[in-house]
């Protein structure tokens, strides 16, 4: 091996960066957020049911929230009729903060476990929880 | 059928794992063993490649002279072009790696009617060179979002960057259009002129439209189709502390994702990706323009045994006197 001392300490530092999650995350248990979906309101509801189905809000809120902006400011429509032909107010505070009023649990679990910083609140006041 | 070849690869791959894991419902295969397996072959292909490039001898000191060597005081040398010591060969290695200096000085040779043969300056291979590489590190960077559970600021702050212009939701990043952009106008290059054509095979595709692929479903997974990603953060978290796990619900998107990022990793160490590494092993790069100064003694010369004239005339000393021949020494 030819200029080994120099070779090796480029392989180490190569190792180093790109076992860096591996080492990371050595020995961490993973804390799986678990949104919680225990406020009164929901738990006074006879069919806990959001406005669409679990898996549709799971992957698709964020899509859903920005058609709803859309067509409430651009095209004053404020009538959403979901996959069941339920009809619903289109508002993030009056409609999904309503039963979702722990933002803290509910919101901020996945999107702190995420690092995902979504801009509602820089707009739309925060719900006042008893809790902080 | 060199241009064929690499697509239908890819396509296979696309396929194999949709089939694997949206019909045969394999997700272990595909999301643990497969990317587990596709590591270890990264990492130990990558040392064995650089040990086996070190085990090369640099026989002449070989170092590419851009510019005015070290010379006399008055002068002036050129100490990034044309380095003299190991400070000025880590300067110039920098500008390489990180600015591709050698890709901005392409030339494009051109005959013209006359004839005559005009040489031009050509950019854009350095500039999308630049934009392919740079976006794909910062992507490399923030996807470490899903490598740490609590994100560092650094993390949060270069996508914060990436998404600045927050277009849609989610947040549409800039590196994501910048290096499909990119890739495309590399894979339109080889196709569009007729001598990169000739001298382009099959191995100079493939990498292109693995990339292609990898970002293509990338994207589509962020923007269009959109997958359970707290399942993804859990699964490949679950990876990467060996406590492996598969969440339910997550779209085959990202078993597809994941599959070609595993190709695209085990391919690695046995193609022409190895630039990687190989960029710091070229002679032609890393040695200082020192031959003047410094003897490069070839590590395979083989021992000669020297006789000097000073020992042979020791040796003949008295013969030589007495045949007449002239002595350096009484």
């Amino acid at each position: 091996m030819y200029n080994g001392g120099k070779i090796i300490a480029g392989l180490v530092v190569f190792l180093a960066i790109f076992l860096f999650p591996f080492y990371y995350n050595f020995g961490k248990a993973n804390a799986k957020p678990e949104p919680k979906l225990n406020t009164p309101v929901i738990q006074q509801l006879a069919e806990k049911k959001c406005v669409e189905s679990k898996d549709f809000m799971r992957q698709e809120h964020m899509q859903l929230l920005n058609d709803w902006r859309d067509s409430v400011v651009r095209d004053g429509n404020r009538i959403y009729v979901n996959a069941e032909g339920k009809k619903f107010t289109m508002s993030l505070q009056n409609t999904c903060l309503n039963c979702h009023s722990n933002k803290k649990e509910f919101c901020d679990s996945c999107h702190n476990y995420m690092a995902v910083k979504p801009y509602c609140f820089s707009c739309h006041i925060q719900p006042k929880e008893d809790k902080s | 059928m060199k241009i064929v070849l690499p697509l239908v690869a890819v396509i296979v791959l696309v396929v194999i794992a949709f089939a694997g894991v949206g019909i045969a419902g394999m997700q272990f295969l595909f999301g643990v063993l497969i990317p587990y397996a596709a590591i270890a072959v990264f990492i130990l292909g990558f040392i064995y490649r650089v040990i086996s490039w070190s085990r090369s001898p640099v026989p002449f000191s070989i170092p590419t002279t851009a510019g005015q060597m070290k010379s006399f005081p008055w002068i002036k040398q050129n100490k990034l072009d044309n380095p003299s010591s190991t400070l000025g060969v880590i300067g110039r290695m920098a500008l390489e790696v990180l600015l591709f200096r050698s890709l901005f000085r392409n030339t494009k040779t051109e005959l013209r009617d006359g004839p005559t043969i005009t040489y031009g300056s050509e950019k854009f291979l350095w500039i999308a060179g630049l934009a392919f590489h740079w976006s794909f590190l910062i992507i490399f960077i923030r996807h470490f979002r899903f490598f740490m559970q609590d994100v560092p600021l650094v993390i949060r702050m270069i996508e914060g960057l990436d998404s600045f212009l927050q277009i849609g939701v989610p947040l549409l990043y800039l590196t994501d259009v910048v290096l499909l952009g990119a890739v495309t106008f590399l894979v339109f290059r080889r196709l569009s002129m007729p001598l990169i054509k000739y001298i382009s095979l099959p191995a100079d595709y493939f990498p292109l439209f693995l990339i292609m692929g990898i970002a293509i479903t990338g994207i589509l997974m962020r923007y269009f189709t959109k997958v359970y990603i707290v399942g993804v953060k859990e699964l490949v978290i679950g990876l990467l502390s060996f406590q492996p796990v598969i969440p339910d619900g997550i779209g085959v998107i990202f078993y597809i994702h994941l599959f070609l990022v595993s190709t695209l990793l085990a391919y690695f160490p046995m193609s022409k990706l190895m630039h990687m590494g190989g960029v710091f092993l070229s002679p032609t790069r890393n040695m200082a323009n020192n031959s003047r100064a410094v003897r490069h003694v070839n590590p395979w010369n083989y021992p000669v045994h020297v006789h000097t004239y000073a020992e042979y005339e020791e040796e003949f000393r008295e013969k030589m006197k007495k045949a007449g021949l002239p002595v350096e020494k009484e």
